[in-house]
């Protein structure tokens, strides 16, 4: 008896914790998208479904916006995190964990710290650009800051230990005779890598994916910090909707809006790479 | 500037105050499942109330005082002279740089009757405070207790429209909307709002994101007078925004005043008393031509607040001209007291040097202390009512997010 209950009782204090904390808030949530109203006179839940239309109609561009960033993000992420993994998993030898530790070191000062200080670094006449302008090697028009590509530099940076270090660990389970087996069998090593290594890490490559893209997507602080005027993603908007102008209707159907896009995205994406690897990595 | 820098701290708060207003919330999960209430209507307030919320309560000598960046000296001597006087100690942070972020974030404690931490708090006239007002967030003051606001507040200061009867707030400084520059980069006198729309600054303009201020300077641009204002006018004035929108380098909270200094931006909106205390000295602070708008900032008390008769004796300390005149010489915005002026006179006759100049220069300012003249020339925030508000809110709130 007391053996069946066990696998329960052990996930009674998590499932609590999510219920009182997740599962609560998204509930009400979904039924503040719903209503209609403002703060004097209050919120009634009318099944005002037009949060959703009047949301995606006077922001759908923010919304495309912040999923395009979120992908040029991501794919930049891949590009910087999957040699370093690869370095680390397969050439670091016995300084792996060194590496590792490096990696993550950043993660020991606060991301708005970490967002902040680029901002003085990349000041239109700061150290670094005020100094190339002083040499002449810059236009006196030339800036960083309030661009799309600060923006995305930024993302990019801060979330990049979350792709290396799941590429990582898939990178680091392959069983190095695989390879050797690879080449044993006439492979070169490109063939080896693009037959044999790449495919055993795309569930590390997805779970990265899924771990960046999303925050990546719904992130304010990169936007509101090193962006300029015309690059408001959707989260600065629901921040404001929510503590701006106090219209929790608005900010929870945008919400919702981007967590439907989201979920979308992130299916198709597994659909596309194949389903087969997802569950296996899942799986494992 | 030893400061943290605002926005910084700013980004700290967020998901802080986003997990408490998540935590309210599912309190709140049986009320949001059929409708939120609302608890507008209590702008009326009789003396009886006054002495009901006011009886049994007596001074803790402590208190916790929620200000905007830049308002207090850095090294807090006028608190310490209030400490000297009292013994009421206060925590004094600098945590505010826009009203409605700031509602924003004292809106769901409020709302549940819980503490926002703060006793005091300074919010400006506009849509945030006439909300706070209305919603019974704010302490009715016992002006019983407040016998220097009575002697010592200029006239102009006494029964604001957006508080008749100073019922719920005293004021902490009034300043000017204008235009600073950075004499480093933009060489030629700016004088004029339209001067935000040269091409030739592309992407060195700072413009605040407030919808208030920023439809402010929308109406200026388009001839208008933002106090006698229709919605006809605000069109046109957003329309016009949208056309200065692609020069925009960003629309700044607290945090234009870094941008200038640094030449991030070279010509910004910005407020008066900001442009002498916090930027650099190459920052010149502008009223334009077309007007520039005076505002009010409040000293309120939170409804939750736990130290309300303390933070009342600092309403008073404050309206003290001698503590006001310390407070004055350093923040340079214009003050409640003009009294004050007396006293900056003393202090300028007892200095020396750069000192005695500097003090000098302010008491002549009319930035600090405006002639009527001066005054006539300013604008006021228009009034507006909830229905105005939320139409106000829609044409200007999406500009600055690029809508």
């Amino acid at each position: 008896m007391r053996r069946r209950l066990t696998p329960y009782l052990l996930i009674l204090p998590g499932g609590l914790w999510l219920t009182a904390f997740f599962a609560v808030p998204i509930i009400m949530m979904l039924s503040f998208s719903l209503m209609e109203g403002n703060l004097i006179d209050g919120f009634a839940f009318t099944f005002h479904w037009q949060n959703y239309t009047e949301g995606l109609s006077t922001y759908g561009d923010k919304f495309a916006r912040s999923l395009w960033y979120g992908l040029l993000a991501t794919a930049a992420c891949i590009a910087l995190a999957y040699p370093a993994a690869y370095w680390i998993a397969f050439k670091a030898g016995r300084n792996k964990s060194t590496y590792l530790f490096l990696l993550l070191l950043p993660f020991f000062v606060s991301f708005i710290l970490r967002t902040v200080s680029w901002k003085f670094v990349l000041a239109d006449n700061g150290i670094f650009i005020g100094t190339l302008k002083d040499w002449g090697l810059l236009d006196q028009d030339f800036h960083v800051l309030g661009t799309t590509f600060a923006v995305i530099a930024g993302l990019t940076y801060n979330f990049l230990p979350f792709m290396v270090l799941p590429i990582y660990v898939a990178l680091e389970k392959i069983d190095y005779r695989l390879i050797e087996a690879a080449q044993d069998l006439y492979a070169s090593r490109v063939q080896a890598f693009l037959r044999v290594v790449l495919p055993l890490s795309l569930p590390g490559v997805f779970a990265g994916v899924v771990m960046t893209f999303i925050p990546v997507s719904a992130d304010y602080v990169n936007a509101d910090v090193l962006g300029g005027s015309g690059n408001v993603m959707i989260g600065n908007v629901i921040y404001l909707e929510y503590f701006n102008n106090s219209d929790y209707p608005m900010a929870s159907a945008l919400s919702f809006t981007l967590m439907g896009a989201l979920l979308v995205g992130i299916f198709l994406y597994a659909r596309l790479l194949g389903t087969k690897d997802v569950l296996e990595a899942a799986g494992r | 500037m030893n400061e943290i820098n605002p926005l910084l701290r700013r980004g700290l708060t967020h998901r802080r105050d986003f997990l408490r207003l998540m935590g309210v919330g599912a309190v709140g999960l049986a009320a949001a499942a059929c409708g939120v209430e609302g608890q507008g209507g209590k702008q009326n307030v009789t003396q009886s109330e006054v002495e009901k919320y006011w009886a049994g309560k007596t001074k803790n000598g402590k208190l916790n005082w929620a200000n905007w960046v830049g308002y207090m000296e850095d090294d807090r001597a006028t608190l310490k002279a209030f400490t000297k006087a009292t013994g009421i100690e206060v925590t004094y942070k600098e945590v505010i740089n826009e009203n409605a972020e700031w509602f924003g974030k004292i809106d769901a404690p409020l709302r549940a009757g819980q503490s926002i931490g703060f006793d005091l708090m300074v919010m400006s006239n506009g849509i945030q405070l006439e909300q706070a007002r209305q919603l019974g967030y704010l302490v009715p003051l016992d002006h019983a207790k407040l016998p220097n606001f009575a002697a010592n507040a200029g006239e102009s200061f006494k029964n604001p429209p957006f508080d008749p009867d100073n019922t719920f707030t005293v004021p902490y400084t009034s300043g000017i909307t204008g235009i600073a520059y950075n004499t480093k980069y933009v060489k030629e006198p700016i004088t004029k709002w339209a001067d935000l729309l040269d091409p030739k600054y592309k992407g060195k303009i700072g413009m605040m994101g407030d919808s208030q201020e920023l439809g402010n300077v929308g109406m200026f641009l388009v001839g208008v007078d933002p106090e006698r204002s229709t919605p006809e006018d605000w069109e046109k004035a957003a329309a016009k925004l949208r056309e200065q929108r692609p020069l925009v380098r960003k629309y700044y909270t607290q945090d234009y005043i870094e941008a200038v200094t640094k030449g991030d931006v070279w010509i910004t909106m910005a407020w008066s008393g900001d442009a002498y205390s916090l930027a650099g000295p190459e920052v010149e602070f502008v009223i334009p031509e077309e007007g520039g708008t005076i505002w009010t900032d409040n000293l309120c008390i939170p409804s939750t607040a736990e130290n309300p008769v303390d933070a009342l004796e600092l309403m008073n300390w404050l309206y003290d001209p001698r503590a006001n005149a310390t407070l004055t010489e350093y923040i340079n915005y214009i003050t409640p007291v003009p009294a004050t002026k007396d006293f900056i006179r003393q202090d300028a006759e007892a200095a020396s040097g750069d000192e005695k100049k500097a003090l000098e220069d302010l008491i002549s300012s009319p930035l600090v202390f405006p002639t009527e003249a001066d005054l006539a020339k300013l604008r006021r925030y228009r009034t507006l009512t909830q229905d105005e508000k939320e139409k106000y809110q829609s044409v200007f709130t999406p500009i600055p997010q690029g809508s």
